[in-house]
């Protein structure tokens, strides 16, 4: 140990290790002010308590979330300028991003095994098929069908009239997240090959994208539940439904917002060809979103 | 010692901490966060041995005497929950912060600010959980399995806390992954290929796979409860074409590789000590990260072993049988490796290795009780009973525990500089060793005579071994304050240790000083 200042120059690229923050406490607090803001606003919604302070709770935290994260990608963006970041650093950063969309994966895939489990086992059990079909007994006369137009107990859970069908909005959307994708590997090529006008303009476009394709789904949504009666509510159609597309609508703008953070760093200049790794781990995230979707389109919409 | 050679590194390379409190509520020191760990897991191991201290003082005769059953029921689930998310779990972080780094040698973990993010995390979600207590309704009381729909549609209105303190002490648990996975992939120094990392490495190579996998999918099943709680849904509700029993398997699917979440990394540590005092190199190396993959894969595929009894069909009964028993073949490779490498070696018995020795004999004990609950057609008979409870906490109190413990005594000299007093500690071995055999083994019989478990008041037959029970349980929390202060006099009045107090220790940790600097390897050993 007493020698490496003299060593590390020479043979060993230095890694660096930050030195104290206060980010990160900052940053636990924020998420326990949001998070302790938002059970109090769940619990005084279902009590039926006039809403106390509760929201303020939510806001600050939330407020000192976004003040943290804006603070801490900053640090990290001027720590990479400054020249500190070795290549096994970065490598860390990859290596955090891929597990972390992993991660995210694994969040869906808890939803996807639940629409799974329900159509193929608790759906034609409690129809009365099958090995367990003696749970028909609870629920005399349920027939079960897939989407669920009628639920096991009506007076508690009202069923939807129809469902979004596949090949209207929904087919839409497909198409335009994918090409979202093509637009942003375009966007890719340019910024390795150092054509940053280009990068700009292909990478606005894949941000439109984004946000049309939010606006269909907001419009899906409101087509949903105002004319059709799929709601939340509506048994457990509508729970998959909505849990599943909702996650992932809530994922596409974290997504679009991430990608409009890389648009206005590189109007400001901030990528190089060989070192974007901020746009990288973005477009990673963007094409996660992107295979969900493909997933949504066929096990939730269309099959 | 030439500072400043690059004009980067002024701040940090060659000082030692900062001053104060600041020091720990900004640290990225990999040293300093590992402690902040560990205190925080013994503090939720004193909280939650307190909670099981109830459950055993209202367990000691029959009739209600101290608790009503309400408050019963709030103190099994906070026990449980306190004891696998706040006390085992950040105990293996803290170990895994303060040694993956000098193992591999590294200079710090990989990402040190996530880091100390992943530990502020803890004490708010563990603040919010333990402050249900007090709350209208009181707090959670449906089991640390949180079984909808105890948990959704009769749960107190604390519930919801305890759902966002599940979600952000999940957060920490996933960062933490992250963080160890980019270390150990990342950070080894030049040579320290994959197969020379020392097991606990391994191990918790591992681990943190199984985490990142299985915390989002907790994340996704208190979600689930949150909205059928607040929302409508009817994810767990049958009127709405849900499944209480859709619950189970989502939260199975995360619960049982958690649970080797809180065994493996023991494997590591277990696989340190025998051979440091055995004097011989760890048999079957190779064998072990194989076997411990192999459980590792197996946990994925087992978790509807908890449920034989819900109704599920019978081909999920036997296929859930047979792959659980599978697992008794890899683990079966570890136990043998363990008692080959103790075979004819010059072996000392130092309080790690009897706390590493007695790893061996009780997890092994604790798995085979678990191979019986196996069983599908006889877990019939002692699902839910005081068997289950008998069988998870030998593979998890003189498991988990025990090898936490060990790992302490083993490297507090490391990390404090000061050797612990060798008797007080074995003093220490044997009372808890008398009292968690004394505490749980009467609970196999209870199980077998069908008692059920999370009940305050039993039939009049069940009261001799409840009592013996209840006995060793308060020498087994008694004792542990004991452990508290060897800890603390250790570090305020400890002799001086040597930077290898170990004689057959091997691996990087030992080459450093005792107590370790605050940084070290800023430039990577050299491994041959």
């Amino acid at each position: 140990m007493s020698s490496n200042a003299a060593t590390s120059s020479t043979t060993h690229e230095h890694y660096y290790v930050p030195a104290q923050s206060r980010l990160p406490v900052w940053m636990a607090f924020g998420m326990f002010l949001t998070v302790f803001g938002a059970g109090k606003m769940m619990n005084d919604m279902s009590s039926g308590a006039e809403s106390s302070s509760s929201h303020w709770w939510f806001f600050a935290g939330a407020l000192v979330f976004a003040v943290v994260m804006y603070n801490w990608f900053s640090k990290v963006i001027r720590e990479n300028h400054a020249g500190l970041n070795s290549a096994q650093l970065k490598k860390s950063y990859v290596w955090g991003m891929g597990w972390f969309i992993f991660s995210e994966v694994m969040f869906f895939a808890a939803f996807f095994g639940a629409l799974f489990y329900v159509r193929n086992f608790v759906g034609p059990w409690l129809g009365g098929e099958g090995d367990k079909g003696v749970t028909n007994y609870l629920y005399p006369g349920f027939e079960f069908s897939w989407p669920m137009l009628s639920n096991p107990d009506n007076g508690l859970f009202q069923a939807p009239e129809a469902v979004i069908h596949a090949f209207g909005l929904p087919l839409i959307n497909t198409i335009i997240l994918i090409a979202s994708s093509i637009t942003l590997t375009v966007a890719h090529h340019a910024l390795r090959a150092g054509h940053r006008k280009q990068l700009n303009i292909w990478l606005g476009i894949t941000v439109a994208l984004g946000i049309i394709f939010l606006f269909f789904q907001a419009e899906e949504y409101i087509e949903a539940y105002q004319h059709l009666g799929l709601t939340l509510e509506s048994g457990i159609y509508g729970s998959t439904f909505f849990m599943l597309t909702g996650f992932h609508g809530a994922h596409v703008t974290i997504g679009t917002f991430m990608l409009a953070v890389q648009l206005v760093r590189s109007i400001r200049g901030h990528f190089k060809a060989e070192d974007h790794f901020g746009f990288e781990a973005s477009a990673w995230y963007w094409h996660f979103v992107d295979v969900v979707w493909l997933c949504l389109f066929v096990l939730v919409y269309w099959i | 010692m030439t500072t400043a050679t690059h004009d980067h590194d002024h701040d940090h390379e060659h000082h030692g901490p900062a001053k104060g409190l600041t020091r720990w509520l900004y640290t990225t020191n990999h040293k300093d966060i590992g402690t902040m760990y560990l205190w925080f897991s013994f503090a939720m191991f004193l909280l939650g041995g307190t909670f099981a201290m109830v459950i055993r003082a209202e367990l000691f005769q029959p009739g209600l005497q101290l608790v009503q059953p309400e408050f019963f029921n709030q103190m099994t689930t906070m026990h449980g929950l306190i004891m696998v998310f706040g006390a085992v779990m950040p105990a293996f972080v803290g170990l895994a912060n303060w040694m993956i780094p000098m193992m591999v040698g590294a200079p710090d973990m990989a990402l040190p600010r996530m880091n100390n993010l992943s530990f502020w995390i803890l004490p708010f979600a563990f603040a919010m959980l333990t402050s249900t207590l007090f709350m209208e309704g009181g707090g959670p009381n449906f089991g640390w399995t949180f079984y909808a729909p105890l948990s959704t549609t009769y749960a107190p209105p604390s519930v919801t806390f305890f759902i966002f303190a599940v979600h952000i002490m999940g957060a920490s648990s996933i960062m933490g992954a992250i963080n160890i996975v980019a270390t150990i992939l990342n950070m080894r120094a030049p040579g320290m290929t994959l197969m020379k990392m020392p097991l606990f490495v391994w191990t918790w190579l591992i681990t943190a796979y199984l985490l990142i996998a299985v915390m989002p999918v907790l994340a996704g099943v208190v979600t689930m409860m949150l909205m059928d709680i607040h929302f409508g849904t009817a994810f767990f509700n049958a009127a709405g074409g849900g499944s209480p029993v859709l619950f189970q398997h989502i939260f199975w699917f995360f619960g049982h590789p958690e649970v080797y979440i809180m065994i493996l990394p023991a494997f590591g540590i277990v696989s340190a000590i025998i051979p440091a005092f055995a004097r011989k190199r760890l048999f079957g190396y190779s064998s072990m990260v194989y076997a411990t993959a192999s459980i590792a894969f197996l946990s994925f595929i087992v978790w509807a072993h908890h449920m034989f009894t819900v109704g599920i069909p019978f081909l999920g009964e036997a296929f859930f049988m047979w792959a659980t028993m599978l697992i008794a073949v890899p683990t079966g490779v570890k136990v043998f490796n363990w008692v080959t490498t103790m075979f004819r070696g010059s072996m000392t018995f130092e309080t790690p290795m009897l706390f590493a020795i007695c790893f061996v004999v009780l997890f092994t004990i604790g798995g085979f009780s678990g191979l019986m609950l196996a069983v599908a057609p006889a877990d019939f008979q002692y699902h839910d009973t005081y068997f289950v409870v008998a069988h998870f906490h030998y593979v998890l109190v003189p498991g988990a525990v025990f090898s936490i413990m060990a790992g302490v005594y083993y490297w507090l000299p490391k990390w404090s500089g000061k050797m612990y007093n060798e008797t007080l500690g074995k003093v220490h071995f044997w009372l808890s060793f008398i009292g968690v055999n004394v505490l749980f083994f009467p609970q196999h019989f209870l199980g077998l005579a069908g008692m059920p478990r999370r009940i305050p008041d039993y039939a009049l037959q069940f009261a001799d071994f409840n009592m013996v029970s209840s006995i060793g349980g308060f020498l087994f929390g008694a004792s542990q304050l004991l452990f508290l202060y060897i800890v603390v006099h250790t570090i305020v009045a400890g002799k001086p240790a040597p930077a290898k107090p170990w004689e057959g220790a091997e691996g990087l940790e030992w080459t450093v000083d005792s107590p370790a600097p605050y940084h070290t390897f800023s430039t990577p050993p050299k491994i041959d």
